[in-house]
């Protein structure tokens, strides 16, 4: 064990040897850390193998040809995809804006930022419902002026997932930024780009796996997304009522259509995950 | 070196904790089933002489909330001993968890409907009905839209409670009974969710229960239709046969029945039935 040290150095060369010895080493597995290993691999699974084991296979084909199935899981693609946008707009600069300039208070700024990441959803939407509710600070003048009221719409939905979305690609923006070279942007700079010009073509590209990982990352949060919701949008079929809030108003009446629409959002999860693992999320 | 032997040791001990929480866990869920089956059958001869003793755990609809609280606090004033805890929230979400194994003593349900899934799934028998609730419009302070009637709410922004909870679909059958086609804003999983939107003036009216209205007659005000006579709900309440606390639950039933509590009940706007 006190070989660890020079013997890891030595392992990336593909020397004979050395290799030789990783490879038993690898071989031999630390019980201690496999026990709470297996054990975190069947507390994650076991509830989803759970899901398919209770799932009516018999009535599913009636469940998921109902209306209000598709009404809900395309009002969920629709605003997590929303919500996802705007947090790229609004995001990807405030990223920005964290790792490249020296704005003061930074610091202040970044914890503000990820608050939303920490903060329990419903306490989110009960703040979003006293800002921009019809009586709400912001709320009354959008009412009073355009004549926009957001709780109880659409776009409702769309503001609520964004509020709890953004902070992860935000992180996941401002993570890539500081890991790109910055020289570049300076290369660029000297040959005559204008900033604007350098952030686009050159350190856009430069992070654009960051990005996308942060997107995925918020668009899967805006999916899922229940709390901020149902407390500043309410519920109602095919405008505010998401498939998180018809699982959870199914389970009250009947549990084998809250199976049937959580096989629905887990097979959705399931194949964004598989479409998107080889290009955004493989590890490093 | 030492440093990695300890943190195998911590680990190794993380997963021993683990594991002997795991069969705590296991044991605790056990326990309340065991000993329930015991004290359940002499709970009725003890619930002539009722001295309740012991946590006591009571779901109840989110509309019994504000008479529960008062009527638990004199349970137990009358039963040093015993520590009653409420959990309110919308009939069918508290049918759902008991009959999933929620561990409660006591059920009261705003609908004979939700008391029968508890009832079905043999986690209740023979509920009683205890008190009744009509519907009311509750509208902002000062009634700014001028709403009389059910007629009323089709020009303005309405929350109603879901039609899954008994509020909910009260609504609907008064809805019906008016013959007022009517698209609410929201679907709220709680009467309390529709009367909050009100409060807070999000909505214009929502439909609740009378009691709602006069609990919050601070805040809101209340607006009485005719046709909220058609859409009454009956209340039933019954001790859970997997109550961990079976001598209490039954003499907490008992005590909701007793004349003392019907007249809180009455007070807040229940109809006896």
């Amino acid at each position: 064990m006190t070989l660890s040290g020079p013997l890891r150095k030595a392992a990336p060369s593909t020397g004979g040897a050395p290799a030789a010895t990783r490879r038993r080493r690898s071989r031999r597995i630390p019980y201690p850390l496999l026990l709470p290993a297996l054990l975190g691999l069947v507390f994650l699974v076991l509830p989803l193998v759970g899901l398919l084991v209770r799932a009516p296979w018999s009535s599913l084909p009636e469940q998921l040809t109902s209306p209000e199935v598709w009404q809900a899981l395309r009002l969920s693609l629709i605003c997590a995809t929303s919500a996802t946008v705007v947090s790229l707009v609004l995001g990807v600069p405030l990223a920005w804006l964290l790792a490249r300039t020296e704005i003061p208070g930074r610091r202040v700024i970044r914890a503000l930022v990820t608050l939303p990441l920490v903060l329990p959803p419903v306490v989110g939407g009960v703040a979003l419902l006293l800002v921009l509710g019809r009586n709400g600070i912001v709320g009354r003048w959008l009412d009073s002026a355009f004549g926009i009221t957001l709780p109880f719409t659409t776009a409702g939905v769309v503001v609520a997932e964004a509020f709890v979305a953004m902070p992860f690609l935000v992180i996941s923006v401002e993570g890539a930024l500081r890991a790109a070279d910055p020289r570049y942007e300076e290369a660029a700079a000297t040959l005559g780009a204008s900033r604007l010009t350098a952030f686009r073509r050159v350190t856009l590209p430069l992070i654009a796996p960051g990005i996308g990982a942060g997107a995925v990352l918020a668009w899967s949060r805006a999916l899922g997304e229940f709390g901020a919701t149902i407390t500043f949008a309410g519920n109602f079929p095919g405008r505010t009522q998401t498939m998180p809030l018809a699982v959870y108003l199914a389970m009250e009446r009947d549990p084998e259509a809250a199976i049937a629409l959580s096989l629905v959002l887990l097979a959705v999860s399931v194949a964004v995950l598989a479409g998107l693992r080889e290009r955004w999320l493989s590890t490093t | 070196m030492s440093s990695i032997r300890l943190r195998a040791a911590l680990a190794a001990a993380s997963v021993l904790a683990l594991a002997a929480g795991l069969t705590a866990c296991g044991s605790d869920a056990a326990t309340p089933a065991a000993t329930a089956s015991a004290p359940a059958g002499s709970s009725t001869a003890s619930a002539a002489a009722p001295k309740a003793t012991g946590a006591l755990t009571v779901f109840a609809a989110a509309s019994l909330k504000e008479s529960f609280t008062e009527l638990g606090k004199k349970f137990e004033a009358a039963n040093p001993g015993a520590k009653v805890t409420f959990n309110f929230g919308g009939s069918s979400a508290l049918a759902q968890s008991i009959n999933s194994g929620a561990p409660a003593d006591v059920f009261a349900a705003a609908s004979p409907a939700t008391m029968k899934t508890v009832t079905d799934a043999k986690g209740a028998e023979s509920p009683k009905v205890f008190v009744r609730n009509t519907l009311a419009i509750a509208v902002p302070k000062g009634n700014p839209k001028h709403i009389a009637g059910l007629a009323d709410l089709t020009g303005v922004k309405v929350a109603l409670c879901a039609k899954e909870v008994p509020c909910g679909s009260a609504a609907v059958t008064a809805l019906a009974a008016g013959s007022v086609n009517l698209t609410p804003v929201t679907l709220e999983q709680d009467v309390k969710g529709a009367l909050t939107k009100v409060e807070l003036g999000e909505v214009d009216a929502s439909l609740v229960y009378k009691t709602d209205v006069k609990a919050d007659a601070a805040k809101i005000d209340g607006v009485d239709f005719p046709e909220a006579a058609k859409a009454v709900n009956d209340y039933p309440i019954a001790a859970l046969t997997k109550a961990p606390n079976a001598s209490a639950a039954a003499a907490f039933v008992a005590y909701i029945q007793s004349a003392e509590a019907t007249q809180v009940l009455t007070a807040a706007g229940f109809q006896t039935p």
